[in-house]
């Protein structure tokens, strides 16, 4: 499995006006449910010919061994991200504002159930 | 959303006997699962109902944003209604998995076709009551909570997960602002107990009326959808609440509220459940200023929603206009200048 950058892959993949270099087909990302009540994970990526080649390559590559109950797979040119830098300015407004965290409160720890 | 791999095999009472086998094993309803369509109903009026109170929620705190005693009292305050905005909108898009859309249960909201919880139908009258409903109505909040995260439908249950993990610091910080005032001044100590003597019952009445006349009870059950009857939930505040107001240094307004040993709970008075239901109704302090807001609010951003649609639309074509001229090796690096 190949960690894939689906930023990077989107900007290469619309390069081409059907998101593929003709005779390869498309890179798809792929989210398996593990069980129900849990979300929908990304596990990886793969090239499939259209999308319901990409569901069944999904299971055959991501589920052999019941690591699932639900896919989802989706062009990675049609997942648009925030920029690769982990250090990513835009997450900056919530780094400063500790008093979102319960921990920031002092409660004497004889108050039960708090 | 996605696209249906599987035709069509099963009948009906197939379905029906696969999700009884689904809830009876505890498991989870999942979006794409076949589901009674009364249950679908009832979920779609609970977590709207749920979606609505968070939304609804945000105007008895918001009313003190401006009026903050000072700028950490206001930062903590901005980013405590900004969670309750966020919590709406986890309940909103659960909601929307079931195939109600946003708009439809905003137009229902301000009709007054859904409810909200009654308890944001009382006024708060100064600061101190944002320590109350942060201590008393976000406490009783994560008691109806808690439970939820294990309801059968998935989507809701995770959209509680996250809920849940934020009302925490909802709670502290009030518990901490009540605390603080208990330090100051008599008038501070006066302040806070005729604030607890106001949200007390209304926050006992959040669980909803008694088990003997909570007609959707026995049906949410038996679905999964709840896990616990509103009077269990009730009882649960009651016992978590004391101790608190024992710590803090304030009573509840209620003389037959003691021990009991037999029992292993706290006895309580029973709640007024006339005021309750014409608060449903609509008779409370702040029903129609309530509806008003959000329903100004509602109107007046119309043009904004229109106007981003229509700023998109523009983008769109631009994009088609110019993007045959990409170049192949084009990199991300290069594409993001």
């Amino acid at each position: 499995m190949t960690e894939t950058n689906p930023g990077a892959a989107s900007a290469k993949d619309n390069s081409g006006s059907t998101g593929s270099t003709r005779g390869e087909w498309p890179l798809y990302e792929v989210f398996v449910r593990g069980k129900r009540g849990l979300n929908h994970v990304h596990v990886g990526s793969l090239h499939a010919a259209d999308d319901q080649m990409a569901v069944h390559h999904a299971r055959d590559v991501y589920t052999r061994r019941n690591e699932g109950v639900s896919i989802w797979v989706v062009r990675a040119s049609d997942i648009t991200a925030s920029s690769p830098d982990e250090k990513d300015p835009m997450f900056a407004p919530s780094g400063d504002k500790v008093y979102r965290h319960p921990t920031f409160y002092d409660i004497p720890s004889d108050v039960p159930h708090m | 959303m996605t696209t249906q791999v599987n035709d069509n095999r099963f009948d009906e009472a197939q379905l029906q006997e696969q999700f009884d086998a689904t809830i009876e094993a505890k498991d989870r309803i999942e979006p794409r699962d076949w589901m009674p369509e009364a249950y679908r109903k009832t979920l779609i009026r609970q977590v709207a109902q749920h979606a609505h109170s968070e939304i609804i929620g945000m105007q008895p705190e918001g009313n003190w944003i401006s009026r903050a005693p000072s700028l950490r009292r206001k930062a903590i305050l901005l980013a405590k209604v900004q969670d309750e905005a966020g919590h709406g909108l986890y309940l909103y898009s659960a909601a929307e998995t079931l195939g109600a859309t946003r708009n439809e249960l905003t137009e229902k909201l301000v009709a007054g076709k859904q409810k909200y919880s009654s308890i944001f139908n009382y006024p708060t009258l100064s600061y101190t009551d944002v320590g109350t409903i942060g201590w008393l109505v976000d406490g009783a909040a994560i008691c109806n909570q808690v439970p939820l995260c294990r309801t059968s439908f998935g989507p809701y249950g995770r959209a509680m997960i996250r809920v849940c993990k934020e009302e925490s610091f909802h709670q502290r910080q009030g518990y901490e602002l009540l605390m603080t005032m208990m330090r100051g001044t008599e008038t501070q100590r006066e302040m806070v107990q005729e604030s607890v003597n106001r949200f007390w019952w209304p926050a006992l009445m959040m669980f909803g009326p008694p088990d003997d006349n909570s007609p959707n009870t026995e049906q949410s059950m038996a679905w999964g959808i709840k896990t616990h009857t509103n009077d269990e939930l009730r009882q649960k505040f009651v016992d978590m609440s004391v101790p608190q107001a024992e710590a803090l240094g304030v009573t509840f307004p209620d003389e037959n509220l003691k021990w009991n040993e037999e029992r292993g709970h706290y006895d309580f008075s029973t709640p007024n459940w006339d005021e309750f239901w014409a608060v449903v109704k609509g008779d409370g302090p702040c029903n129609a200023q309530r509806l008003a807001h959000r329903k100004r609010a509602w109107d007046e951003g119309a043009w904004v929603r229109e106007a981003a649609l229509a700023f998109a639309e523009n983008q769109n074509a631009e994009a088609a206009e110019t993007t045959p001229a990409a170049d192949e090796s084009t990199t991300a690096e290069e594409a993001a200048k």
